[in-house]
């Protein structure tokens, strides 16, 4: 069965788009900068918005308390630059200005993961989705290809309450239909099957679809659900499924601590346990390299997910 | 509203019993801007303390960037109508809406945005006087910081982005007693010199005496009166830490130590109650 592609694009273009039409309907949404526009794809909102966007240099700390202040009075900001000096650079701004504050601020965070690439681990944030998803008051949202990387743009402005929107740099396979649903905190269930739930974000979800198709080539029925959302976490979608599967792979381009492994394993083990494989990052920093090559050296490949489901289906009762 | 003088008397007395109810806070920065807090809300600010919103619309907004002197902050808002004189009592207490430091999470009217860790009002206040100037709204916003606050690499981030974007509807005041915990100031990490610091990041540097009406009057009107020179306005105040609590004067040990029962009887003693205790 092959898989259908609505053709490949970087996620970071999804946000762009998004920027570029909240500029034309929505008047309150502004955006900053810290010195990364072309790389954030920000630059159709400058030139169509020059008085809503705000180039802030490089002062990401700065940034986040200028979004922060600009919410009081009715505004919207979007902030962007990287996703690591989007969280780990600037927690504390986060956590004081904007999270226990309340602020109607919208983190958005591009080149997260080890599919930066080359620039190496000092700019390959692993962490961003724990360090974000322990914030009270915070939304995490991890969208899967372009598509819905636009969708999520627009859904998060009309979202109250401070928002962290993860995206990356390379090109992938766009699966999202143009004009699907985008549903902060709902699940998209991929595919149904009843052997195995792979439930991954990001970048990883194509690949879970990939290895779905190679599970049910060795007669393994996976289903696969894009969990988009990290928090306020589905967790009816993952009950449901795994009620019915009774063994779940999670994947996501991130740090095995804290992330959306932890996330799901929480909620399984709170009300009920199964056996779990984690594709993730497990424990190290990254390093420079290509994507591809930095997916199949830290095990971020179809292949993993694939050796993962099988793993845990021997875990079964 | 009472004399300013008789105002600040009672707010300093505020301060000093809702340190020592919970045996903890800070006093020493609280007492040396009883009068500038006393001013700014007495004669300075635009505010509507019947009617606190967020957003704050066409109103002056003032941000504490060192909030760890919430006493002074929390006793002059409740002096000036914004919540009951009795919600004082709660202060650092559970449950109450006066946390330690300034919280907007439980809704205390008078407070847009958290403060404790340092360094990150000036940011804030410079965001919220852009929404004004996009709003057309011709209100000003104020950002207190203290001098050992400027010690935070994120105050500098904000001094050159105000004076290279020219945000000249803020107003910045330090609060300069060269006291922070471990020390003076100048000991522990020198600031100076200071007017030139900030002169250098493209501000209009202003001097203040913080223990003086009459020269506050004549600092805001000077600002005012050069209001088009489009330029960022910075105060540096003079204060002393302490003030009006002969004790706690000359020294930097009561930035952060509440006085016990015999110390709160001889500090009450120096501030004579003129608009009624809590």
């Amino acid at each position: 069965m092959a898989l259908k592609t609505f053709g490949n694009k970087d996620t970071r273009s999804g946000f762009g788009e998004g920027l570029r039409l909240l500029g034309e309907t929505n008047p309150d949404v502004v955006a900053l900068c810290a010195d990364l526009t072309g790389s954030l794809k920000m630059d159709a909102f400058q030139k169509n918005h020059p008085d809503r966007f705000f180039q802030i240099g490089i002062a990401e700390a700065n940034m986040i308390g200028i979004a922060a202040g600009m919410t009081i009075g009715g505004k919207i900001p979007f902030t962007g630059t990287f996703a690591n000096f989007s969280t780990s650079r600037v927690y504390d701004q986060i956590r004081q200005s904007v999270a226990y504050s309340r602020k109607n601020v919208k983190i958005c965070a591009s080149h997260a993961g080890l599919t930066l690439g080359e620039d190496g681990a000092t700019h390959q944030v692993l962490e961003d989705i724990g360090m974000m998803r322990m914030l009270p008051n915070m939304t995490v949202v991890v969208p899967a290809d372009y598509n819905q990387t636009l969708q999520a743009t627009l859904a998060i402005a009309a979202w109250d309450g401070p928002v962290y929107l993860r995206f990356g740099r390379p090109s992938v396979p766009i699966f999202t239909p143009e004009d699907a649903v985008f549903k902060i905190g709902k699940a998209d269930l991929l595919v149904q099957g009843t052997d195995v739930t792979i439930i991954a974000c990001g970048h990883m979800v194509w690949k879970a679809l990939e290895a779905q198709v190679q599970l049910a080539e060795k007669g393994i029925s996976a289903e696969v659900i894009n969990m988009h959302t990290i928090k306020p976490l589905d967790t009816e979608a993952i009950l449901s499924s795994v009620a019915k599967t009774g063994c779940v792979v999670t994947a996501e381009e991130h740090m095995m601590n804290g992330g959306l492994g932890d996330a799901v394993a929480q909620v399984l083990s709170k009300s009920s346990p199964a056996p779990q494989e984690f594709v993730a990052v497990n424990d190290t920093f990254g390093e420079s390299g290509t994507p591809n090559e930095l997916l199949k050296k830290y095990h971020l490949e179809t292949t993993d997910i694939v050796l993962a489901a099988e793993r845990v289906l021997t875990r079964k009762n | 509203m009472a004399d300013l003088q008789a105002i600040a008397t009672q707010v300093r007395r505020d301060i000093v019993r809702m340190v020592h109810a919970v045996s903890s806070g800070h006093p020493g920065g609280s007492l040396g801007c009883a009068d500038f807090f006393t001013f700014m809300y007495a004669e300075r600010l635009r505010v509507n303390a019947n009617q606190f919103t967020m957003e704050g619309m066409n109103e002056d907004l003032f941000f504490l960037s060192n909030g760890h002197i919430s006493p002074v902050w929390y006793s002059i808002l409740s002096r000036s109508g914004f919540f009951p004189v009795s919600e004082l009592a709660t202060f650092r207490k559970i449950s109450s809406r006066l946390q330690g430091h300034p919280s907007v999470d439980k809704n205390l009217p008078g407070i847009r945005m958290a403060s404790g860790s340092l360094g990150q009002g000036l940011s804030v206040a410079i965001g919220a006087a852009t929404t004004k100037t996009m709003n057309a709204d011709q209100s000003m916003v104020y950002c207190l910081m203290g001098d050992g606050e400027l010690q935070e690499g994120q105050v500098w981030e904000a001094a050159m982005y105000a004076g290279s974007k020219g945000i000249s509807n803020l107003i910045g005041i330090i609060d300069y007693n060269n006291r922070q915990i471990d020390g003076d100031v100048s000991d522990v990490m020198g600031i100076m010199p200071l007017e030139d610091k900030w002169k250098a990041f493209g501000w209009d540097v202003y001097h203040m005496d913080g223990h003086s009406y009459d020269n506050m009057r004549e600092v805001f009107a000077t600002i005012d009166s050069n209001k088009s020179n489009r330029m960022p306005k910075m105060i540096i105040m003079k204060t002393e830490m302490g003030k009006g609590v002969d004790f706690m004067m000359g020294t930097h040990k009561w930035h952060g130590s509440a006085p016990n029962d015999e110390q709160l009887a001889t500090a009450l003693a120096q501030l004579p109650e003129t608009l009624g205790d809590y």
